[in-house]
């Protein structure tokens, strides 16, 4: 299968440009589309003065059927998941898995050292009574649930990832400021310029800009 | 003039006849009318403001008082420098301890310190559970103080094992000898208790700093791009300033925020799982906390030695924690507000009233349990119980550390009692003065609750005094140096606030706030650059009504 072959938004596609994006000596398949300089397009974005702006112009967004956009802004807008329309994460699952098999695994340790490995008697008490191994079950359930929680979010955001192109453009760094942006990728399939222009116009963008992918 | 009734303010507020803030007094957050939210931030400060003045803590070149105050704290830490190593080259014996109390201050300090490191994690996960907002003006400080507590504290029990060569033995590591740790006991509970409230509290501080440091890294990399070059600029004691010329200082702040904050990009996607990850550790902290300290509670509860074998510990040592931990978080934080430009905006007369309140309700827990130890040494007709409450640590006339007794009912129970005072628990210096006692109080506490149980054991032939030795002193006056130098550094390099949360609980940040607020006006915000600046302000601070908590 070639590149070429490959159509936006399918998994063949998705896993090539992950690959591309975080392992060296990998190259992304070619872009979609090429702006005017003869760089790949990351997308479009817009440029929102509040909260209730960039909100509004999501609900828009979710409305006109795209998949592949964001919005960006310095703190998380209340209610921003329902107006982008997407599903909630499955995070607190993974954090449940293996904050359970820790505590579970914890106690099974405990109990083969003490019953197993090196049985001691301590005020006469039956070498694998589980009470004991209580608190210790505990803590080793809620470390790993902690660690899965931080990471498993970093993994799942695509995180640690020390280039983006909307992070080269010097305009976009006062997102962690006081400005909110609304960017939809090259990659969604309905990705049209004069379309998604229009479209951020009437939602209000005070401006719009074409952001290349420099990479 | 006649006072009008709380019900008959209320009924003018609401009629629009009277506005809140005219209610108000001191900065404006202290509105006695409980049906209206307090404004978290004064000033009316907007996002740009925030960002500006949290960022400019570390980009600001450090004061004079800061250059004074890290010398003094990093000499003082020096000290701990000097005293462990000497310990271990020696042996504890360098200690005051003795055949009967064999443990003094060591624990002492480490019970204070790792109750000290209870605040943090409240103010972030339980005050987070219970949708308190004003947490977001303390929480970030008060968790790394949490921090930096939890350090000082893992000091003492490494040192005071002895051997410190065999404090590996803690952890349950395969070995030639084949000795594997004893799971039941609570000092073994107590090593997992702490290391993994440590490292938890870390990576919860350190989730939380993500997008802050964002905000560092992208103002370095505008700075940078736009060709505006801050100086690096160091002072001298003299008061002089040097700028050293050759240093870019926005590379470094780009590089080394730019990896901290590992590319953060402020995405809605991210932060979804991000709030989601946020209130699991929360969720998990908040069990956690409470499970550390009763743990270290265990250490005395289990044992046999009368005045340490009780069950009201665990909670009467949460409840301490919490007291002593905000007592701490007041201590550092009402000076920082006095000499820092504008930090009086993010942390308002009514967060320190709320944490004085705090104060005010764990000393009264503290009090209770005091008395109900007491209650129950009598009632439960243990005489060797009540010996230890009555000859070794209440009667003047009999114990030789009434004194220590009487300082720790002095300072916890008496002095927060001020706070029932509107007017004292409204004075930021009156509520530094009882946290410094409360402070003094809480290391009194554990050294009544350790050393006067010990010193006298069941034959008077075992009876000996503590008195803590020059080396004794030195340590823990290094582990207060190096608890307020890590405290400084934070103060310059870090961000103090969380800014996200502290733009996330204004009022402007509410994506429905127009339409709630401002009726008769349609939903415009699709035309031209939407209504921010039309109606989103609120020209003259004095108009500003009271809310900021609503939705």
């Amino acid at each position: 299968m070639s590149d070429a072959q490959m159509k936006p938004g399918t998994w063949a596609r998705d896993i090539a440009m992950a690959l591309g994006t975080y392992v060296p000596g990998f190259a992304r398949p070619p872009a979609r589309f090429v702006s005017e300089r003869g760089q790949p397009v990351h997308g479009i974005v817009g440029e929102f003065a509040t909260p209730a702006a960039v909100y509004h112009a999501a609900e828009k967004v979710r409305d006109a059927g795209f998949k592949r956009w964001d919005v960006y802004s310095p703190f998380p807008i209340h209610g921003m998941e329902e107006a982008m329309g997407f599903r909630r994460t499955f995070l607190p699952l993974l954090v449940a898995a293996i904050g359970f098999s820790g505590a579970g695994l914890g106690l099974l340790f405990q109990y083969w050292v003490s019953a197993a490995a090196y049985p001691l008697v301590v005020q006469g008490k039956p070498y694998g009574a589980w009470e004991p191994f209580v608190p210790i079950m505990f803590e080793l359930g809620v470390l790993p649930s902690a660690f899965a929680a931080l990471f498993g979010m970093l993994m799942l955001n695509g995180l640690p990832r020390f280039h983006h192109p909307l992070l080269a453009r010097e305009r976009f760094l006062s997102v962690s400021d006081d400005t909110f942006f609304l960017c939809i990728e090259a990659e969604d399939a309905g990705f049209d310029a004069d379309r998604i222009r229009s479209l951020l116009e009437g939602a209000g963008a005070r401006s719009i800009e074409l952001v290349e992918d420099d990479a | 003039m006649m006072r009008k009734s709380p019900d008959q303010i209320s009924a003018e507020r609401l009629a629009g006849q009277v506005s809140a803030v005219a209610l108000a007094h001191g900065d404006g957050t202290l509105i006695e009318d409980p049906a209206v939210y307090a404004p978290l931030v004064v000033n009316d400060r907007s996002f740009k403001d925030v960002t500006e003045t949290v960022c400019g803590y570390t980009e600001q070149p450090a004061p004079l008082w800061w250059y004074a105050a890290i010398t003094v704290s990093s000499a003082t830490a020096l000290l701990a420098a000097v005293m462990i190593p000497y310990l271990i080259i020696t042996g504890v014996g360098v200690w005051g301890l003795n055949n009967q109390v064999d443990w003094a201050w060591d624990i002492t300090n480490f019970v204070f310190w790792i109750g000290i490191g209870h605040a943090g994690t409240l103010i972030s996960a339980i005050l987070c559970l219970l949708k308190q907002k004003w947490r977001t003006a303390v929480n970030r400080s008060a968790e790394a103080m949490t921090i930096f507590a939890v350090i000082c504290a893992g000091i003492f029990p490494g040192i005071h094992v002895g051997r410190v060569w065999f404090a590996w033995m803690l952890f349950p590591i395969p070995n030639s000898n084949a000795i594997w740790p004893n799971f039941r006991s609570p000092l073994l509970w107590d090593v997992f208790a702490v290391s993994t409230y440590a490292t938890v509290s870390l990576l919860f501080w350190y989730m939380g700093m993500i997008p802050d440091l964002a905000t560092l890294r992208d103002r370095a990399l505008r700075r940078l791009a736009t060709g505006r070059k801050m100086p690096c600029l160091f002072m001298l004691p003299t008061g002089h300033t040097v700028e050293l010329k050759f240093v870019n200082i926005d590379r470094i702040r780009a590089v080394v925020y730019g990896l901290l904050a590992i590319g953060w990009r402020f995405s809605s996607r991210h932060w979804h799982r991000y709030e989601a990850a946020y209130l699991i550790l929360a969720g998990i902290s908040t069990p956690l906390v409470l499970s550390v300290h009763s743990i270290v509670s265990f250490d005395f509860a289990t044992s046999v030695v009368p005045g340490w074998h009780t069950t009201i510990f665990p909670p009467y040592f949460v409840a301490g924690a919490i007291f002593g931990g905000f007592a701490m978080v007041l201590l550092l934080l009402i000076p920082l507000r006095a000499v820092l430009p504008n930090f009086s905006d993010l942390l308002t007369l009514r967060h320190l009233e709320n944490m004085a309140k705090i104060l005010l309700v764990t000393g009264m827990m503290v009090g209770f349990a005091y008395g109900m130890e007491f209650f129950i040494a009598w009632y439960g007709g243990n005489e060797y119980e009540w010996s230890v409450f009555i000859n070794n640590r209440a009667n003047p006339a009999r114990a030789p550390y009434w004194w220590a007794y009487w300082t720790m009912i002095t300072c916890n129970v008496i002095s927060p009692q001020l706070f029932w005072f509107r007017a004292m628990r409204q004075n930021p210096w009156v509520i530094w003065f009882v946290s410094l006692a409360v402070t003094v109080g809480m290391w009194f506490e554990r050294f009544v609750i350790i050393v006067t149980s010990l010193h006298r054991a069941w034959l008077p032939g075992e009876w000996h005094m503590f008195w803590p030795t020059w080396v004794d002193i030195g340590t823990f006056a290094g582990s207060c140096g190096i608890f307020l130098t890590l405290f400084l550094l934070f103060a310059k390099f870090l961000p103090m606030f969380a800014m996200a949360e502290l733009k996330a609980v204004l009022p402007q940040a509410d994506p429905h706030e127009e339409s709630v607020h401002h009726e008769g006006h349609d939903p415009v915000y699709a035309v031209g650059g939407g209504p921010g600046g039309v109606h989103g302000e609120h020209p003259g601070g004095g108009t500003h009504p009271g809310y900021g908590g609503g939705h």
